[in-house]
């Protein structure tokens, strides 16, 4: 089994009253693109800030490349960007890059590579203030490649981008992730979790609901069901797999079964006079998992 | 640490801010110093009889260059004092306005290093700036001399040495009580506002009405303007002649009173970045 690069225990973290982490447990792997998911205020940020030791936690262990979180040894491995891209603005982005370096004891040359990696050699020797959002975001990034780190922490960077250059973000990251780096991207966009990352934790009012591939997270699909009478069909459909397999949402039946029921089902529900008007396979988007998943987070919170 | 240094001065020294404060701080030292003693000689503003003393004769002794010393650090208790507070404010501050202190935290040295190698780099930094204003200040002098046919006589090298040394001190000082209260609010403005407002206001209150109350005037003169002020005093520099200078304690106390002070407020502030969460 590849190793953990970061481990958490319970991990919490309390603000007078209210618990902002509540006692999450993630497991990242070597080499994985680990997707961190949750909506607004959910923790993840938080929850970054306690990995790289910015914050100290009100409870629980967390280990980051086998070390206690924001031990120095460990941060110099790793690389982040936190709450979007922090920079000098009257300083061009090479020499922020430079400052940036010198406390990362990073080699000069290591600059012009960082630069490249972004795409920003050209407009290295601009002011940062005159960048856009995009730049300044690969600005940020660059800035946490500086270490050639092991890990590299990523919170929320396609924050305002348009979509072209989410998707360039989108395409830097996995060609990030492909040379054997860890990456950790937290997200509350579906399509940056769905398109690059290899597992995903799903964290919910604190709380990490689940954790798993992308695929696992969406489960397995189900038999979608149309009809005109739709409490005859579901009724032809308990009798046929039991009430427990059969679900309605958003106008249309799913059957917990599999794809080579179809036939079968129809010619039942033909025989029992339904009109049927579609029946076919439909697999889950990680959208729906994760609006059940929040949404059960919610619910139990109340 | 000494990456820490480094990175600091190349920020400080590229800072637009700081060298905009910078130079205030010489206009000022050379408007108050030389150009308004100056002007009054050569006005004669003073306005007296013939028969008496001529009362601009005192402003224009203190603009040639054998008072270069005096003249030079009598602003330093307070005005150049509240512009180097601006600086550590600015040093410190603008990593929290700009969110740049959880990059630094994150790069690999030590919080306390980080700290140190900043506050160093800020007390380095306004060497070079007390050596410029002094320079300004010499050549001011010696332009005061050529103009009204006086004689361009130097103090002795160990009493200018002496008053860049107390100068640094003083200027060091404030810039590490600003810095300590930008960490303390983790911001600029704030501790701009309540920084000036101590250095201009609250200590010449308190000087003002401590006299009436022994305890409050024991502790004032230990603060830290009325210190500053008394080692200018100590100096040459005319106690009431400039605002903020005084002689509440003797030279050797007022230095080891701001020595204090540098030492409690840097590692204050180091304490404060090392045990607290960056949010």
């Amino acid at each position: 089994m590849t190793k953990p690069v970061v481990e958490t225990a319970d991990l919490t973290k309390r603000y007078s009253r209210r618990t902002a982490v509540d006692a999450v447990g993630m497991r990242i792997r070597e080499g994985e693109i680990y997707g961190f998911l949750g909506p607004n205020g959910a923790g993840k940020t938080t929850t970054l800030r306690m990995l790289l030791g910015l914050v100290r936690p009100s409870a629980g262990t967390a280990r980051v490349l086998g070390a206690a979180p924001g031990d120095p040894g460990t941060l110099a491995r790793v690389g982040m960007l936190v709450e979007g891209p922090a920079f000098y603005p009257y300083l061009s982005g090479r020499d922020n890059l430079r400052v940036f370096a010198r406390y990362a004891r990073a080699p000069a040359s290591r600059i012009d590579e960082v630069l490249k990696t972004v795409d920003l050699s050209d407009r290295a020797d601009d002011r940062a203030a005159r960048y856009s959002l995009g730049m300044k975001q690969r600005l940020g990034v660059a800035a946490a490649l500086l270490n050639d780190p092991e890990l590299l922490v990523l919170d929320e960077p396609t924050n305002g981008l348009d979509p072209a250059g989410t998707a360039d973000m989108r395409d830097l990251i996995r060609d990030l992730g492909a040379g054997g780096r860890t990456v950790l991207l937290s997200s509350h966009l579906l399509g940056d979790v769905q398109q690059v990352c290899d597992r995903v934790g799903v964290i919910a009012r604190g709380r990490l609901v689940r954790e798993g591939t992308v695929r696992e997270l969406r489960g397995g699909g189900s038999l979608r069901v149309v009809a005109a009478e739709s409490e005859d069909a579901r009724a032809v459909a308990e009798r046929l797999y039991g009430p427990d397999r059969v679900s309605a949402r958003e106008g249309a039946l799913h059957l917990a079964v599999d794809a080579a029921e179809a036939p079968r089902l129809s010619r039942e529900l033909v025989r029992a006079d339904v009109d049927l008007h579609a029946i076919g396979w439909h697999e889950r988007s990680l959208e729906e998992t994760f609006f059940e998943m929040t949404a059960s987070a919610d619910g139990a919170e109340r | 640490m000494i990456e820490s240094f480094t990175a600091e001065a190349v920020k400080l020294g590229k800072r637009p801010a700081v060298w905009t404060v910078v130079g205030a701080w010489v206009v000022l030292s050379l408007v108050f110093g030389y150009v308004f003693p100056y002007a009054n000689a050569e006005t004669g503003s003073g306005g007296t009889g013939s028969d008496g003393p001529d009362p601009t004769a005192g402003d224009l002794a203190g603009a040639l260059p054998a008072e270069l010393v005096p003249t030079a650090i009598g602003g330093y208790p307070m005005f150049a004092g509240a512009l180097a507070l601006i600086v550590g404010v600015l040093a410190v501050g603008g990593e929290y306005g700009w969110d740049t202190m959880k990059a630094l935290l994150t790069m690999g040295p030590r919080r306390e290093s980080v700290m140190a190698g900043k506050l160093a780099a800020l007390v380095a930094l306004l060497l070079p700036v007390v050596l410029l204003a002094f320079g300004a200040d010499a050549s001011a002098s010696l332009l005061v001399a050529a103009f009204t046919d006086n004689p361009a006589q130097w103090p002795p090298a160990d009493e200018v040495l002496t008053g860049v040394g107390a100068a640094w001190l003083m200027v060091s000082m404030w810039a590490l009580a600003g810095a300590f209260l930008a960490t303390l609010v983790r911001g600029t403005a704030l501790a701009v506002g309540l920084g000036v407002v101590w250095a201009l206001a609250v200590e010449n209150l308190l000087r003002l009405f401590g006299s009436s109350l022994e305890a409050v005037e024991a502790v004032q003169s230990y603060l830290p303007g009325t210190t500053a002020g008394s080692l200018a005093a100590s100096l040459g520099v005319e106690p009431g002649s400039t605002p903020g200078v005084t002689d509440a304690v003797d030279g050797g106390t007022a230095i080891l009173v701001l020595v204090g002070y540098v030492v409690v407020f840097a590692g204050a502030s180091i304490l404060l970045v090392r045990r607290r969460d960056v949010a």
